[in-house]
């Protein structure tokens, strides 16, 4: 999957359809609501931390994009509700997708 | 539609013990036929085995070591409402009519790949249950001003309770400090907070209203079926704090067995985490949303046993595709009052409430008597 090419080049994307522009989150082959292929939109996405907890040192967020997309990421620093947050750094581990925000 | 009813149970003892899953499928259904012994197998149309194991063709090895050749056989997977599904699937080939007489046997090992859903990206690197249920569990302290020690109330009822269950997997009490000081996993989630992956197996009967009388003076009857799947993945529930799909699938039970939520005698939820009961009594319309603690505190008090009689997954142990079916042997046993110490007062109706993967799918059964 291209997404996944660019998410291993640590370049966060969201897949989009190519016809309705609808975001299909988590990646996918085609549009969930007009079943059409999908692009990558590669726009610097702000997110929005909705929840989050912490194990050890390290703070994992539910973080929102466009109000739609939602993800588990890492933060170093402690999160407060509603910051603004964005990808630091992204890939692909042991076959696990990973987000870092900042 | 042909009624369905329940003739017959098996279980084992939910340990830490390492088994093949042949061979405890096998033992579960084993003990089924020896506490029935006028079940005629040559009757039996469907063999439906409910797993996540690995292990290929087991419905037709289950068949074969039970001396069973039915015309139906397969497995079901949803990882842990795997077995109230494969109850469901069952029901259908019977009041199809495809069927009379169907055997459910749920199984799961210690060491399932079921525990970890693999394919929600989404998680990123936080796939383990702990990391939603740590997420649920500070989303509801904070939105109904509940405390770490109020949540600690739901592990030390449910380990009371699993206390009288001679198959659970815990066989201690533990108090509210107990709870409290055992392993910190993350800010909002400790070790006695969780339920544990284990080895056990359980098997029920279902057979179609005419064979059901024939079989058994006691019978039970599936009357409410509800299911909901939202997502597969956990960052599209909308609200961390309640269970969308459990209250779709919890109305659609009710409407089908015409009956209200406040008439349901004894239930079975899927306290998987310590958070995971109230927000299910909540969203199954028990008790009005932030009151489900202060229904668990009473209970508790009260020794009430109405909730989570074997001890729920916390006190039981949770072996993913035996689970949906032990909670539906419990709520058989408390419609027939065989429960012994976890006897509640002459229950005639009960619900089960099984779900998956932090509540994106659920099902619900309700039993009347």
């Amino acid at each position: 999957m291209s997404f996944e090419k660019e998410l291993e080049k640590g370049q966060f994307c969201i897949p989009e359809c190519i016809s309705c522009k609808k975001l299909i989150w988590p990646p996918s082959e085609f549009c969930n609501l007009c079943n059409r292929e999908l692009t990558l939109n590669k726009s610097e996405f702000e997110g929005k931390i909705i929840e989050f907890s912490r194990q050890d040192e390290n703070y994992f967020c539910i973080v929102e994009f466009n109000e739609t997309v939602r993800l588990i990421a890492k933060m170093e620093t402690c999160p407060k509700k509603n910051q603004t947050v964005k990808i630091s750094k992204c890939g692909i581990s042991q076959g696990s997708y990973y987000f870092h925000i900042i | 539609m042909i009624k369905v009813g329940i003739v017959a149970y098996g279980t084992t003892p939910f340990t830490k013990d390492d088994h093949k899953i042949e061979s405890i499928l096998h033992k579960s259904t084993n003990n089924l036929f020896q506490k029935y012994p006028k079940i005629d197998k040559k009757e039996i149309d469907a063999v439906l085995v409910s797993t996540n194991d690995n292990s290929k063709y087991l419905s037709a090895i289950l068949s074969e070591m039970s001396g069973i050749q039915p015309k139906i056989a397969h497995s079901i997977e949803s990882l842990c409402n795997s077995g109230t599904n494969s109850i469901v699937s069952a029901f259908s080939y019977i009041s199809s009519g495809l069927a009379d007489m169907v055997l459910v046997s749920g199984a799961e090992r210690y060491d399932s790949p079921g525990q970890i859903l693999e394919w929600d990206n989404s998680r990123g690197e936080f796939k383990h249950p702990i990391f939603w249920a740590s997420i649920f569990s500070k989303s509801y302290k904070q939105e109904y001003g509940i405390t770490e020690e109020d949540l600690a109330i739901v592990s030390v009822k449910n380990h009371k309770q699993a206390k009288e269950n001679p198959n659970a997997l815990s066989k201690k009490t533990y108090t509210v400090d107990d709870v409290m000081n055992s392993k910190k996993l993350t800010d909002d989630l400790r070790l006695l907070d969780c339920s544990r992956p284990c080895t056990g197996s359980a098997s029920i009967l279902l057979a179609s209203e005419e064979m059901t009388k024939k079989l058994t003076d006691m019978p039970i009857w599936i009357t409410g079926i509800g299911q909901k799947t939202i997502s597969a993945g956990f960052t599209k529930n909308i609200s961390l704090s309640s269970m969308e799909s459990t209250k779709i699938a919890g109305q659609s039970a009710l409407k089908m067995s015409n009956l209200d939520i406040s008439q349901i005698d004894v239930a079975e939820v899927h306290d998987a985490f310590s958070v995971c009961e109230p927000m299910a009594l909540e969203s199954l319309g028990f008790t009005k949303s932030g009151q489900g603690i202060n229904m668990i505190k009473n209970l508790h008090e009260t020794n009430n046993f109405k909730i989570n009689p074997r001890g729920g997954l916390i006190g039981c142990g949770h072996p993913l595709g035996a689970t949906g079916i032990s909670q539906t042997i419990e709520i058989i046993q408390q419609l027939q009052n065989t429960a012994d110490n976890r006897q509640t007062d002459n229950p005639k109706t009960g619900l089960i409430h099984n779900m998956s993967a932090a509540a994106t799918s659920s099902t619900v059964l309700i039993l009347e008597k």
